[in-house]
């Protein structure tokens, strides 16, 4: 049960994404917990910048008696606010410090190039969908205007667009809609080893009915099984497959484990091969 | 019953094929860590020919692995590792220097001059706003009040004498011009960002805030012309208002496409029109920002140092010449087709 719903979270963020070679590379999409991450680390990040900058230059106006670190700043803060996005959303690994934190990168969805336009796009939206109520509902708040009504609007004008990506199946922001984007995971995960025992090894030779019991799925779910790493499970996935089987256990379930899905595997797979393609026990007796 | 067997097993194809393959894998896995974790550029030269060779090859392995492989493990690898590739292939643009020679050449006047249809109806707004507060002011200056807010004001309302309205023209500041004109440009970008954002509620907050724009000027020009100042005002206002207000035009021009392209995609299905409207809106708001930034120069140093009228209107005519020659000269032939 719990590897069954491990398996199907990350299958409903699943998107096909043909290469120009031809090749399902089966995206998955950033989910809506990971992105809010995301933007907190850039926001904060960005303050960061925003007091160091501040400090520095409040430094350098008392030094120079100048205009030119007010200049910087308003400058500066404009840069900031508009540009931290765009410029490292532009940059090689499409996405900002907060997004390589989170492991997300932002993709143009038709498969081309994220080009300048769209990252310029998906950025200005951010304007309508989290600053301008903020700077509404601040300017008013600090004028000491902010009446209920005007309060309730800022919110609910900031709720439609903040909790926009929780009401599409895309997790699409208003900015990833207008500008033809959308925000995957980039996983990096190195090869397992492989779980067919080395050649030298003496191993246990099975019946062709206790090879028959199962199909595809099983087969991934015993490997899952074997590499998740959980005694219990795999002396309980032991115990189903002896008894299903009719074999008498000897005592030794990892061994018996390892044995029986290379004889499962190199049996499906010799089917794979001339076209019988088993998914699972259920579709079984035809195939035979 | 399980009986034990000594002969060659038969080895599984997955372990054939990662025996004979891992090689390639782990180089690509190598030569994109070292991308991911620096720049493209660390890569050797032979490195760099061997990538998209490396890429094919294991995307092919892919191919193969799905349709003759029950290992999960391996193709959630290679998956990953061609999702990978793929984006240091396919997903970077060019260096920054080729994009931004690009963007100053084609995409940014292409983008303004696609945009023509939009430019006028906005003009039209703004020229409307315009002659409505000016009619409306000169017929009873009380209106001044209601549509350009005091702060804005600053002195320059009915009320205030011929002098001090002169002064306000032709008083230079010596000290922080550097600081006015920054300030305006931060505060006039973000209203033509927001101008391009607000278009996405099927345009009416956008063409409220041109119209507006519109109107404050018209009241403005109301105020002076009372005091047989119009023609002094204009030119006061052309130095760096006919880069501003076009500007802002455009910027308003850039929202107005968003939101029609919701509102009526024509033939392409919905999604597609916003994506091309988006695409196209935003790069115009990126050169609007930067006309901003000369508006923003012209009107905190130029309009401070240059105080004749003729020199004032001279230079707000030909930067509005040069404007028009950039977007629809050089423009034109980059413009996108509208779909219809």
């Amino acid at each position: 049960m719990r590897n069954a719903r491990r398996t199907k979270a990350p299958v409903a963020r699943r998107r096909s994404f043909v290469t120009p070679e031809g090749v399902d590379l089966q995206l998955e999409l950033g989910g809506a917990g990971t992105r809010a991450a995301a933007f907190l680390i850039d926001v904060t990040l960005m303050l960061i910048v925003m007091i160091a900058v501040t400090l520095a230059l409040f430094a350098l106006d008392k030094a120079t008696q100048a205009d030119i670190a007010k200049i910087l700043w308003l400058i500066g803060a404009f840069v900031l606010r508009n540009g931290w996005f765009v410029l490292f959303e532009m940059g090689g690994r499409g996405a900002t410090p907060g997004k390589r934190l989170m492991r997300l990168r932002v993709v143009a969805r038709d498969g081309a190039r994220l080009t300048a336009g769209a990252v310029l796009a998906r950025n200005a939206m951010r304007e309508i969908e989290v600053f301008l109520p903020l700077s509404f509902l601040g300017a008013q708040a600090a004028a000491g205007t902010a009446d209920a009504f005007l309060t309730i609007f800022a919110m609910l004008w900031t709720g439609i667009f903040l909790f926009f990506p929780l009401f599409n199946r895309d997790r699409l922001r208003i900015g990833d809609l207008v500008a033809g984007t959308w925000v995957v995971q980039t996983a990096i995960s190195t090869l397992a080893a492989d779980l067919a025992p080395a050649n030298d090894l003496p191993r246990r030779i099975f019946p062709e009915t206790a090879l028959a019991l199962y199909g595809n799925y099983e087969l991934q779910a015993l490997e899952d099984v074997i590499r998740g790493g959980d005694d219990l499970a795999r002396i309980t996935v032991a115990a189903a497959i002896r008894r299903k089987a009719g074999l008498p256990d000897d005592g030794d379930d990892d061994g018996f484990l390892a044995d029986y899905y290379a004889a499962l595997c190199a049996r499906l797979e010799g089917g794979l091969l001339v076209g019988r393609r088993r998914l699972d026990k259920l579709s079984a007796v035809n195939q035979r | 019953m399980s009986a034990f067997v000594d002969s060659a097993p038969p080895l599984l194809n997955a372990s054939r094929f990662r025996a004979a393959h891992e090689v390639d894998w782990t180089r690509l896995e190598r030569l994109l860590t070292r991308i991911e974790k620096r720049s493209v550029r660390v890569l050797s030269d032979d490195d760099l020919l061997a990538l998209p060779l490396l890429y094919r090859s294991t995307l092919s392995s892919l191919s193969i692995a799905r349709e003759t492989s029950l290992d999960r493990a391996l193709i959630a690898y290679l998956e990953q590792l061609c999702a990978r590739a793929y984006f240091q292939l396919y997903g970077v643009s060019d260096s920054a220097w080729r994009d931004l020679g690009h963007f100053f050449t084609r995409g940014w006047p292409g983008a303004v001059a696609s945009l023509w249809r939009e430019t006028l109806v906005m003009a039209f707004l703004t020229i409307a706003g315009t002659v409505a507060a000016y009619m409306l002011v000169r017929a009873d200056p009380s209106w001044y009040g209601g549509i350009v807010p005091q702060g804005l004001a600053s002195g320059r309302d009915p009320g205030a004498s011929a002098e001090a309205l002169r002064a306000t023209l032709y008083h230079s500041r010596e000290d922080g011009l550097g600081v006015f004109a920054s300030f305006l440009f931060g505060h006039n970008a973000q209203i033509a960002i927001f101008a391009f954002a607000l278009g996405f509620a099927f345009v009416v907050p956008t063409a409220l805030l041109i119209f507006y724009n519109g109107l404050m000027l018209g009241a403005m020009i109301a105020v002076f012309a009372g005091k047989g100042l119009g023609l002094n005002f204009l030119a006061w206002l052309a130095i760096h208002g006919t880069t501003e207000l076009f500007a802002v035009i455009i910027a308003g021009a850039a929202g107005m496409r968003i939101g029609t392209a919701i509102a009526f995609p024509g033939r392409q299905a919905r999604m597609e029109a916003v994506v091309a409207a988006g695409r196209t809106a935003a790069v115009a708001t990126a050169g609007v920002v930067l006309m901003l930034a000369v508006a923003a120069i012209l009107e905190g140093v130029g309009r401070q140092v240059v105080t004749s009228d003729g020199t004032r209107a001279v230079i707000g005519a030909a930067m509005l010449a040069a404007w028009l020659v950039y977007y629809y000269g050089i423009g034109r032939r980059h413009a996108q087709r509208s779909p219809d």
